[in-house]
């Protein structure tokens, strides 16, 4: 036995490896910057208990917060076309969509629920900001049109969570072109009799807005949230000059009459339902369905 | 003289050569430099049409933008008479980067509306570049909804950049006001003819788009973003913009086969900044051809024809 073999190697692995507590345990507010305990974000719907900032959160948790028990189906919606201009900026499109949908589990960015809310059956549709930005393609307008013909054929009031920068560039003018498509399938929603309501959360610009999330029946937003037409840093180009403070979040929004009301999310299921009993004569529809 | 964009170098030099020649020869024109003029017109005749029957995405775009290409006031001229203008959106204010009102189009009484981008410094100003405010998209669907309570068709020319970013615009509703614009195009129960022109510019384009038909001019452009815009997100540099004009899909032989318009209007050899007229020519058969089309249905069956025409668009197999 010499020293070269008695060797001990240092424990580098031990040096380096991370510390026991996992990422997740604190989430710093992206609002105030306080630490929160994750278990508490999280059961406070993924809002800063402190300063009442609004995180971004994906369908799983909207459906969980909003369906009596979180019971709900998910509706399928079609399979369209994957890149139909073979489109092609640094990344391929059809990687980006790949990654995305390695990322999120989900085919789009459009994700619709059909369930009880309160006991009123309700189609919800909502808008996946983690896939490609919530942006608009053709997979979207064609789970739009889907889920408004699933509530007309429910007699269901239809719910929209918009989430986007708009639509998405990678589809080119046919992205373009779902404007006038779901546009389309709010005047169904609108024929058939049943409310469509908006709820607008951060951000929702663009494409999106001006078609499908300002043609609601009623429009909430979530406080604090982004919205409107032009994103605020092309404004700030083409104006050149720095934009006040709050310009098109949801409370500048409600002073200047583009939504009803800016409700905090712990108060939307409530508010909701008053709506849809409210315009549906309390469950009038509730009660025709189950007859038929 | 015209202003010439930087792809048509050789054929500004050789109608400079032209030029010179016919200054050269003043009055007594001899045969030999007749004949050279002849030879170098064949020439530049040859040399138009090659260039503009391959012009890449990006070179359509500096066509369609343009300074000298016809705009809607060029168009209204030529093509309507008794044209009453109507202003205002009965709410805030008369937006000058749409335009529209009541006249003639062969005799029959239409409403017509459209961006106006305007010709010079002063009226470019005026209308914004045809770039609209909230009011201009609630003027339109004002007058649509005139149109439909006397029955009149109504034809649009879409010449935009854009919608206007600006504050004002937000705060008014930019957005809601395109939403409804949109709206109000697709549910008038009469003939809505939607004819692109020269840049069809995203959300403030579609917003006049919506037609039974959509004609577009053979060298117009119409994009869910422009290529500057796409380029600076998607390749984080402007500079990347030609890049960007060919992968967005944004010719009109593109939108045809993508099932996205219904007609491509010729434009004269070397565009229509080079022949106003015979441009004006071809739009107003192309407008008239739609509308015969399209005067035997009736209202209700019009607007249900829309309806199915925008709710299948990205529907089909597009390979």
């Amino acid at each position: 036995m010499n020293w070269l073999t008695n060797y001990v190697r240092p424990k580098l692995k031990a040096v380096l490896r991370k510390k026991d507590t996992p990422d997740n345990l604190w989430h710093k507010c992206k609002g105030c910057g306080q630490l929160i305990f994750h278990k508490e974000f999280l059961a406070n719907q993924f809002v800063c208990g402190n300063c009442g900032h609004h995180d971004r959160i994906g369908p799983a948790e909207r459906f969980k917060a909003l369906f009596d028990d979180g019971e709900h189906e998910r509706l399928e919606l079609p399979k369209v076309q994957d890149d139909p201009l073979k489109f092609r900026d640094q990344k391929k499109y059809s990687d980006r969509l790949k990654d995305a949908r390695s990322k999120t589990g989900e085919q789009d960015a459009l994700i619709v629920g059909v369930g009880r809310m309160d006991g009123i059956e309700v189609v919800v549709a909502v808008q996946n900001f983690f896939f490609m930005g919530g942006s608009m393609g053709i997979a979207v307008g064609a789970g739009f049109v889907t889920a408004v013909e699933k509530a007309i054929e429910l007699h269901a009031p239809f719910i929209i969570f918009t989430a986007a920068g708009g639509a998405r560039m990678q589809e080119g003018i046919l992205s373009l072109m779902q404007l006038p498509r779901t546009t389309v399938a709010v005047n169904m929603l609108r024929e058939a009799g049943l409310p469509y309501i908006v709820v607008l959360t951060d951000p929702t610009t663009g494409g999106v807005t001006a078609s499908y999330a300002m043609l609601g029946d009623v429009h909430i937003a979530e406080p604090g949230a982004l919205i409107g037409f032009a994103g605020p840093r092309v404004i700030e180009n083409t104006i050149r000059e720095k934009l006040p403070e709050g310009f098109q979040r949801s409370e500048f929004l409600l002073e200047h009459g583009m939504v009803d009301m800016v409700i905090p999310r712990h108060e939307l299921k409530e508010t909701l339902v008053r709506l849809i009993s409210l315009l549906t004569r309390d469950g009038a529809a509730r009660e025709d369905r189950r007859a038929s | 003289m015209i202003t010439f964009l930087d792809f048509e170098k050789p054929i500004a030099e050789l109608e400079g050569k032209i030029r010179e020649l016919r200054e050269l020869s003043g009055a007594e024109i001899t045969v030999s430099i007749s004949d050279e003029v002849g030879r170098l017109e064949t020439k530049l005749d040859k040399m138009l049409r090659d260039t503009y029957g391959r012009l890449s995405p990006w070179q359509k775009i500096q066509v369609a933008r343009h300074p000298e290409r016809p705009h809607f006031l060029d168009y209204v001229d030529a093509l309507i008479t008794d044209y009453t203008p109507l202003a205002g959106d009965r709410a805030f204010s008369d937006d000058h980067a749409i335009l529209g009102g009541l006249g003639r189009f062969k005799g029959q009484p239409v409403i017509i509306m459209g961006h106006e981008k305007g010709h010079d410094t002063e009226t470019r100003l005026k209308h914004n570049f045809g770039m609209a405010r909230p009011e201009g998209y609630r003027k339109t669907v004002r007058l649509m909804h005139l149109a439909e309570r006397f029955s009149l068709p109504v034809i649009t020319l879409v010449d935009t950049s854009g919608a206007y970013p600006g504050i004002g615009a937000e705060e008014r509703g930019q957005s809601e006001a395109i939403a409804r614009s949109t709206e109000a195009c697709l549910n008038i129960e009469v003939p809505l003819i939607c004819c692109i022109v020269g840049e069809g510019g995203s959300g403030g384009a579609v917003a006049l788009s919506v037609g039974n038909k959509v004609l577009m001019f053979e060298h117009a452009v119409y994009s869910v973003i422009s290529p500057e815009g796409c380029a600076s997100i998607l390749w984080r540099t402007a500079d990347k913009a030609k890049d960007a004009a060919v992968a967005l899909k944004l010719t009109a032989e593109d939108l045809q086969r993508l099932g996205i318009i219904d007609e491509i209007i010729p434009e004269p050899v070397g565009g229509a900044h080079r022949d106003p007229a015979l441009a004006i020519e071809a739009l107003s058969r192309s407008i008239e051809g739609a509308l015969e089309e399209l005067s035997g249905i009736d209202g209700a069956k019009l607007r249900k024809l829309r309806h199915a025409k925008f709710l299948a668009m990205g529907a089909a197999n597009l390979g």
